[in-house]
C-alpha cells in the first residue's frame, strides 16, 4: 500500500494539535468536484474527533484538467503568507463552482488582502514553486487522483464518505491509544 | 489476478494503432525508455483518473526521457474523442482487433470481462522488461511506482 514520503512539518497547513493520535493529510485540487465534496465531509471528521485529529492539507492542481485549480492553489497559499491559509482555503471550497481569477480577487479583498498584491503574485509565479512541490512529493508518495487521503501515513483506498473515513480514523486512534 | 511478464523479460514487440491512420510499433521507440499503461477502459467517471494523472505527471517521465504509451482494447474513434476530452499529451493505443491481443502477449487480459489489468511496464532503452506491476482493477496504481523504477534503470 502506498505510504506518504514526507511527513507532515513546519512547511504545511495543519489544524489540530503536533500529538494528535491521528493525522490526516488531503491531496487536493480547489477545481476537483469530488474534493469539493470531501470539504464538508473532513469539517464533520474534525468535529467528530476534535483534538484527536490533526488535518493537512497539501496542493495537487490538476492543471491540464482544471483551469483554474493552479491559480486557486497559489491563492492559498498567498494567502498563507498573511496568516490566512484556512480562511481561504475554505471560501475557495465554498465558492467552488464560481471558481475564476476574478472570484479570488473578491476572496483576497473579504479578507483584507491586497487583490493587487495577489494579481502581481500570480503574474511572476511567486508560489507556482511551492505548489509544484506538494505535487511532486504526492506523486511519489502514490497520490493517484483528487482527492486522496492518507490516515497516519497509509493511503486511504477506500471510499471517502463520512462514515468510511470515520472508521478508518477510528481505528488509527485505537491502535494509537492501545 | 493475471501473471504479467516479470522484469528481466524481453517486451514483445507490436504494433497497433495509434490514431485512425497512424500505426506506431514498439521497436521504433528503442533507444529510450518506455512506459507501458495498460487500462481498463477509457472514461473512467473520476477526476484524475490514471490516464489523466499520467498526463499531469507527463514532464516527470519526460526528465528520463521516457515514453508513455496508453493501452487499452477501446477503438481508435474512441480513444480520439477520450483523448481530447481529457487534453493528454501522450498517444493511445487501440489494442482492438484481434481484441487484447497486445494485453495477452503481456499476460495483462482478463478473459471473463474482455478487457485488461490495469498492468503497468517499463521498459529500458534497449527494449526489456525491467520493472512490471498490476494493479487491482479498482485501484488506480498511481505514478510513483513507475518514477521509482525509472529511476533505477541503468544509465
Amino acid at each position: 500500500m502506498a505510504k506518504l514520503k514526507v511527513p507532515v512539518g513546519p512547511a504545511d497547513h495543519v489544524q489540530g494539535p503536533a500529538d494528535a493520535p491521528v493525522t490526516l493529510v488531503e491531496y487536493g485540487d480547489y477545481e476537483c468536484p469530488h474534493c469539493g465534496h470531501a470539504y464538508p465531509i473532513v469539517k464533520a471528521l474534525q468535529k467528530r474527533f476534535g483534538r484527536q485529529l490533526r488535518f493537512a492539507f497539501r496542493n495537487f492542481p490538476l492543471r491540464e484538467m482544471h483551469p483554474n485549480a493552479e491559480a486557486a492553489a497559489e491563492t492559498a497559499e498567498f494567502a498563507a503568507t498573511h496568516d490566512k491559509f484556512w480562511e481561504m482555503h475554505d471560501l475557495i471550497y465554498e465558492n467552488q463552482q464560481d471558481l475564476s481569477n476574478q472570484l479570488l480577487s473578491d476572496l483576497a479583498k473579504r479578507l483584507r488582502l491586497d487583490a493587487r498584491e495577489l494579481a502581481r503574485a500570480l503574474e511572476s509565479g511567486e508560489f507556482t514553486g511551492r505548489v509544484r512541490k506538494d505535487f511532486s512529493e504526492g506523486v511519489r508518495s502514490g497520490v493517484n487522483g483528487t482527492p486522496t487521503f492518507f490516515i497516519n501515513g497509509q493511503r486511504h483506498d477506500a471510499d471517502f464518505d463520512l462514515e468510511t473515513l470515520a472508521r478508518a480514523i477510528g481505528e488509527s486512534v485505537a491502535v494509537r491509544n492501545a | 489476478m493475471s501473471k504479467i511478464l516479470p522484469a528481466g523479460t524481453p517486451a514483445p514487440d507490436f504494433t497497433l494503432h495509434v490514431t485512425p491512420d497512424q500505426t506506431l510499433s514498439l521497436k521504433e521507440l528503442r533507444g529510450r525508455p518506455v512506459i507501458l499503461a495498460f487500462y481498463p477502459a477509457d472514461w473512467s467517471p473520476v477526476c484524475g483518473d490514471q490516464m489523466a494523472l499520467y498526463n499531469e505527471v507527463l514532464p516527470e517521465f519526460h526528465r528520463f526521457n521516457a515514453e508513455l504509451l496508453g493501452i487499452s482494447v477501446d477503438g481508435v474513434w474512441c480513444h480520439a474523442a477520450f483523448s481530447r476530452d481529457r487534453k493528454l499529451h501522450f498517444p493511445l493505443l487501440a489494442d482492438f482487433e484481434p481484441k487484447g491481443a497486445v494485453a495477452k502477449l503481456y499476460g495483462a487480459f482478463r478473459d471473463g470481462d474482455g478487457f485488461s489489468e490495469r498492468a503497468l511496464f517499463v521498459l529500458d532503452k534497449n527494449g526489456t522488461i525491467r520493472w512490471s506491476y498490476v494493479s487491482p482493477v479498482a485501484v488506480n496504481p498511481g505514478a510513483d511506482g513507475i518514477l521509482e523504477a525509472l529511476e533505477n534503470l541503468p544509465k
